[in-house]
């Protein structure tokens, strides 16, 4: 009864019986079910994973590895000189996949770019409510219902797009999973059965894979899509099997019942690090974990306060106990890995006796006040009532006596957002599309307070430098506005910023070919396992 | 449990006078001795309720002290275990045998609000459902079906979200998933005894409902309730590990025995230690009071007893 | 009979009523806005969340939600989940076959060791024997099971490497479920080996939740076994001289397994219980990790629909056993 079904061995005896040759099965333990196939209805990466990845592409894709954005599906762009017009040229000959409930007829055009995007933002759209309660969060969150004024269909391998007004985060926004496209003829099809919904839950793109069929809450299979425009995957089968918990993962990951796994307990990394049979990948992860004071409310309205605040908080404790070491202490409101990263900034350093003084010298004594712990793990902030401990031990030794508070989730989100909050919440952010403004105008712009600024910090010399920054078109231009922008925010400190926690990727020897991208996707188009 | 439910015809009358009730006690002794395995459970809880009520001086370490040099600290007697940390330390340093003194405070805690919650409850909505039978009993035992058409925990689970997870929450939902075996026992009692001669007798002699009900009635069915008591007991203490255990229950630091587990879930494959003592910890408590009711239950039901 | 059966469904409709009305109101009474929820850190504006609220339902008057509800309930639409957007009934019969794969393979361990179990100790009531098993079994019957849970997949699946650590059969097989058993899906696939990869991913999730009805069946079937060993048709039979296996298993044990039988039949609620646990630890996918997935997650269409398709589960397997109550047990007729 001795259990032990190694990979080797069972692609044999698939061989064997199934008579699938020489078949490369590549299993992937993913950490979570996909909420359904419509990448943009949806917000988690895990559901990403499973469907804008593996099935679909955009205009755009972000080059491998990085948060650059690079032609995809659209050959070439064009924008006007006022920068409110794309044209976009679409790559010819692209097939959508075949599958057992859908045979395309013609390959893309510009029809399946002006569905996929035009249903997102146009209420009127005969796809906009396709599935009851189904919204279009990313498209919202992005504001592109506001942002883009028409999108049209110049021929059928031109796409125009209209905006009112320039935005230079656009085309990394096309980037992003939500503006997957999809093909307009299998949605005809569907919508002649009377069957839209199905576009949910069977999905039919021009990605590398083909969707095979979806077992709930357990196996999503794929097969090589044989007609790929790109470079054809090296793996004949992907399979993802769904292990919600991390320990067991691991443990199937060892067991040789599946290649790679995201999201590992920070515990275990070490342990896998030292086996002979695994090799892990390591990246900083695209976000941030922060301590947000409400900067409107006294004594955390004076910079003095807040610096010496931030100079007691144990970042390497909090790093250590919270991550296993398994994150960077952060310094900068973005993570190291995003261009116009300010490597000149200073952090307070960990200092109790100049925070004690500093306090001492603002005029603080006896002070009390709130921490406000999330209830939920987050990929930024594993466990954040951990850290508020540490940070509640450390102000202690500076006479700050500190109580933890949580809310369930959702009232945790609604409550921290309001200006007149009492005391420091911790949250973070990850990163959309890997453009400075999605931190820096979103979490700490003027207009965000009250809502995603949760420090409610308004400060108009930093809120300049930010929106500039977003309606000019010149990197090189934009990087120079977003490091004075950090040299700002860390001189007010409206936050302490606590860490930016690494991205671990597991997997066994054979595997290569496997890209760990910044943004935390998983795609797999090109792996390959040794045999 | 069904196994629990004793026969109640056969509950003894209590003859109230106190020489009767001192060779009662030594009778009750005696059956309840002559289980060994009773006798051991209630050592074992009595140790256990020393510990709880000395927990601040025999523990070690304050259970939420991090000594941040000491981290993951293997038992002592291992590899790497270090003199002080007798059964290890926590993923931030906190002692974990500390850690387990004073959750004994919260298991026992647990177990004795949530039964005095249930107990007191399912007497009072028993009673009155017994006594006045008619719609009001109709009502009352419709609404305890409905309670026990769900899963006692997947109900607790669902009412904690409700609260808000926390101990004093937990400890509620738990109790109100408990209570509708008291009530139904009581019930049935009441209605056996209502119409028995000495409360006929009671009645016609001027005692009015209350008394009739506390007085006359409800000593003569504490035997099967005293038994169920028990196993609430234990019960309570499962569950609401259960409940901690999901991240519902009490909230860390607390020492609580589930949620200690819950915190260590992520280090299984790392730490062993972290997982198995609070389990085995939660393992020892319900054992011991389980056997303690099961001798519990032979002393106090003379059908055992024949047999 | 009939008759009896009529009455004893008619006195589930009110109770169900009253399941419903309870689900539906827990629901509402729900801290933490499932709108708000959508869109985690990222910040919805007021007129997006008053939208979507509206397209949910959720800002009609609460009588006119909960008579919806009923009304859909009673046509089989108990709605969507809000997060995964596809209705709940499919997403339940999608997992319910795996939590009665894992509960029946469960029962039959439970009775398949609980009553040999008790008898035994029943017969050699006093030995060591009686006080070994009897000890097992209480030592069953305390277990937190989360916790014992663990400790099997720390020794079995990561030290021994006997069994798979979760799942319910290998990647390697692939066919679509026909049953949803997968026991049974695997066999009429004729793969070769597929049954047995399934029977080794049901073990250890099987052995966790078949500890406390093990426990509870042993214990029931001993004390049920003492007091008929003791009745005067025992011992009648015994003075004849029967052979003590007549008189054990054929007289004794059929009386014996009167109440027995009532005792598994609680214990399926007991098991749905367990199963929340056991399928959280070993991402079993099945209802009981959809419910604890769901209360985390606010999903609050699945958590009312899931409740209230977990009660009628339950009402009506004990109405299978009241029935089966009175066929088995002349005494009763109705």
């Amino acid at each position: 009864m001795k259990y032990k079904l190694t990979l080797a061995a069972a692609l044999l005896s698939a061989t064997f019986f199934a008579g699938a040759a020489s078949a490369k099965t590549f299993v992937f333990c993913s950490e979570g079910s996909p909420e359904g196939f419509d990448p943009g209805l949806y917000t988690a990466g895990t559901t990403f994973d499973a469907s804008a990845h593996p099935i679909y592409n955009r205009l755009l894709e972000f080059k491998p590895g990085t948060t650059q954005p690079e032609a995809a599906l659209a050959q070439s762009w064009e924008l006007s000189a006022d920068g409110t017009v794309y044209t976009f040229k679409l790559r010819p000959n692209v097939k959508f996949q075949t599958t057992d409930f859908f045979t395309p007829t013609r390959s893309l055009n510009a029809d399946d770019v002006v569905f996929s995007i035009g249903r997102q933002i146009d209420e009127k759209n005969a796809w906009n409510k396709y599935i009851s309660g189904g919204t279009w969060e990313y498209a919202d969150g992005m504001g592109f219902p506001k942002l883009i004024k028409s999108i049209e269909k110049v021929d059928d391998l031109t796409v125009k797009v209209t905006l009112n007004r320039p935005e230079a985060p656009f085309l990394a926004n096309l980037a992003m999973p939500f503006a997957s496209i999809m093909s307009k003829e299998y949605a005809d099809s569907l919508e002649k059965d009377g069957k839209k919904e199905q576009l949910n839950q069977m999905p039919v793109g021009t990605g590398p894979f083909t969707f095979v069929g979806y077992q709930q809450d357990a196996v999503i299979r794929y097969k090589k899509n044989a007609d790929y425009w790109g470079t054809a995957p090296k793996i004949d089968d992907l399979v993802f099997a769904i292990t919600t918990d991390a320990a067991v993962r691991y443990q199937k990951l060892k067991a040789g019942e599946c290649h790679l796994m995201p999201y590992p307990n920070a515990a275990d990394v070490e342990s896998m690090k030292s086996d002979k049979n695994l090799k892990v990948l390591e990246q900083e992860g695209l976000n941030i974990a922060y301590l947000a004071y409400n900067t409107t409310v006294a004594p955390f309205d004076k910079p003095e306060v807040r610096k010496a605040l931030n100079k007691a908080i144990n970042k390497k404790a909090i790093v250590d106990a919270v991550f296993q070491g398994m994150a960077t202490p952060a310094v900068n409101p973005i993570p190291p890995t995003m261009w116009s990263y300010n490597k000149d900034t200073k952090d307070d350093t960990y200092d109790l006796d100049a925070a004690k003084k500093m306090l001492a010298d603002a005029g603080v004594k006896d002070l009390s006040m709130k921490v406000w712990a999330m209830p939920v793990s987050r990929p930024y902030m594993l466990n954040a009532r951990r850290a508020a401990e540490i940070m509640q031990d450390d102000f202690a030794k500076i006479g700050v006596k500190v109580e933890i508070v949580s809310y369930e989730w959702a009232e945790y989100l609604q409550r921290s957002k309001d200006k007149n909050r009492d005391g420091a919440a911790i949250m973070g952010w990850t990163g959309d599309n890997g453009d400075p403004d999605n931190f820096l105008d979103t979490l700490l712009g003027c207009d965000a307070v009250g809502g995603n600024n949760r420090a409610q910090w308004c400060n108009k010399e930093f809120d300049d430098l930010v929106k500039k920054a977003k309606v000019t078109p010149d990197q090189a231009e934009r990087t120079k506005l977003y490091e004075q922008a950090q040299v700002i925010f860390k001189k007010d400190a409206p936050w302490a910023t606590i860490d930016h926690s690494l991205a671990v990727v597991p997997m066994t020897k054979g595997v290569t070919g496997f890209t760990q991208s910044p943004l935390g996707d998983f795609t797999f188009e090109a792996v390959d396992i040794a045999e | 449990m069904a196994d629990t439910i004793t026969d109640i015809d056969n509950s003894p009358e209590v003859i109230s006078s106190s020489a009767m009730r001192r060779q009662m006690l030594k009778e009750f002794w005696f059956y309840f001795s002559e289980n060994r395995g009773a006798v051991i459970g209630l050592f074992v809880f009595l140790a256990l309720v020393f510990v709880a009520v000395f927990a601040g001086l025999i523990a070690p370490h304050s259970p939420f002290e991090q000594h941040r040099d000491a981290v993951l600290v293997p038992p002592i007697w291992t590899d790497g275990g270090r003199a002080g940390y007798l059964l290890g330390t926590d993923p931030v340093g906190r002692d974990i045998l500390s850690r387990l003194i004073y959750g004994a405070q919260y298991s026992l805690f647990i177990g004795i609000f949530v039964t005095t919650l249930s107990l007191v409850g399912g007497i009072l909505v028993g009673l009155i459902a017994g006594y006045y039978r008619g719609w009001v009993d109709t009502v009352i035992m419709r609404v305890m079906d409905i309670i026990l058409a769900f899963p006692s925990l997947l109900l607790a689970l669902v009412l904690v979200a409700i609260l808000g997870p926390s101990l004093t929450n937990g400890m509620i939902a738990i109790a109100l998933t408990l209570q509708p075996h008291f009530v139904r026992l009581t019930r049935a009692a009441v209605m056996a005894e209502k119409s028995r001669d000495y409360v006929t007798a009671a009645r016609l002699a001027g005692a009015g409902p209350i008394r009739l009900m506390f007085r006359t009635i409800l000593p003569n069915c504490t035997a099967p309730l005293i038994v169920q008591a028990t196993l609430s007991f234990s019960n309570a203490i499962l569950d609401a590990a259960a409940l901690g255990f999901l991240g519902m229950g009490a909230q860390p630091p607390a020492p609580e025995w589930g949620t200690m587990l819950a915190e260590a879930r992520e280090f299984i494959l790392r730490a062993w230690w972290v997982v198995t003592f609070p389990g085995l910890a939660i393992l020892i408590t319900v054992l011991a009071i389980n056997l303690m009711g099961d001798g519990l239950r032979d002393a106090l039901d003379p059908k055992l007893k024949r047999s | 009979m009939f008759g009896f059966l009529l009455r004893r469904i008619a006195v589930l409709i009110p109770t169900f009523i009253g399941v419903s009305i309870i689900a539906f109101s827990f629901i509402r009474l729900l801290p933490g806005d499932p709108v708000a929820l959508l869109s985690g850190e990222r910040v919805m504006t007021p007129e997006r969340h008053a939208q979507i609220s509206a397209q949910l339902g959720m800002d009609r008057p609460i009588v006119i939600q909960y008579l919806d509800y009923l009304g859909g309930v009673v046509t089989g639409d108990f709605g969507s989940s809000i997060v995964s957007k596809t209705p709940i009934l499919k997403q339940f019969w999608a997992l319910f076959p795996a939590t009665v794969e894992l509960s029946l393979c469960a029962i039959i361990i439970a009775i398949a060791l609980g009553v040999p179990a008790g008898v035994i100790a029943a017969i050699k009531r006093g030995s060591i024997f009686d006080q070994g098993l009897m000890g097992i079994a209480l030592v069953g019957y305390s277990m937190p099971i989360f916790w014992w849970g663990l400790l099997l997949i720390i020794l079995f699946s990561g030290t021994l490497q006997w069994f798979p650590v979760s799942g319910r059969i290998s990647l390697m097989f692939f066919f679509p479920p026909v049953t949803g058993f997968m026991l049974i899906d695997s066999l009429i696939s004729g793969q070769k080996g597929a049954f047995s990869s399934a029977l080794s991913h049901l073990a250890l999730p099987s052995i966790v939740l078949a500890t406390i009805p093990l426990a509870v069946i042993a214990r029931q079937t001993r004390s049920a076994m003492l007091e008929v060993l003791s009745e005067d048709y025992v011992r009648t039979a015994r003075a004849k001289g029967l052979s003590p296996f007549r008189v054990v298993g054929i007289h004794a044990l059929r009386n014996a397994m009167i109440p027995v039988i009532t005792t598994i039949g609680l214990q399926i609620g007991v098991m749905l219980a367990g199963a929340i646990l056991t399928e959280t630890i070993f991402s079993w996918p099945g209802i009981g990790k959809w419910m604890v997935d769901s209360v985390f997650r606010r999903d609050y269409p699945v958590i009312q629909g899931g409740l209230l398709l977990i009660a009628a589960i339950i009402m009506v397997v004990n109405l299978i056993v009241d029935l089966l109550y009175g066929l088995i047990n002349p005494r009763i007729r109705h």
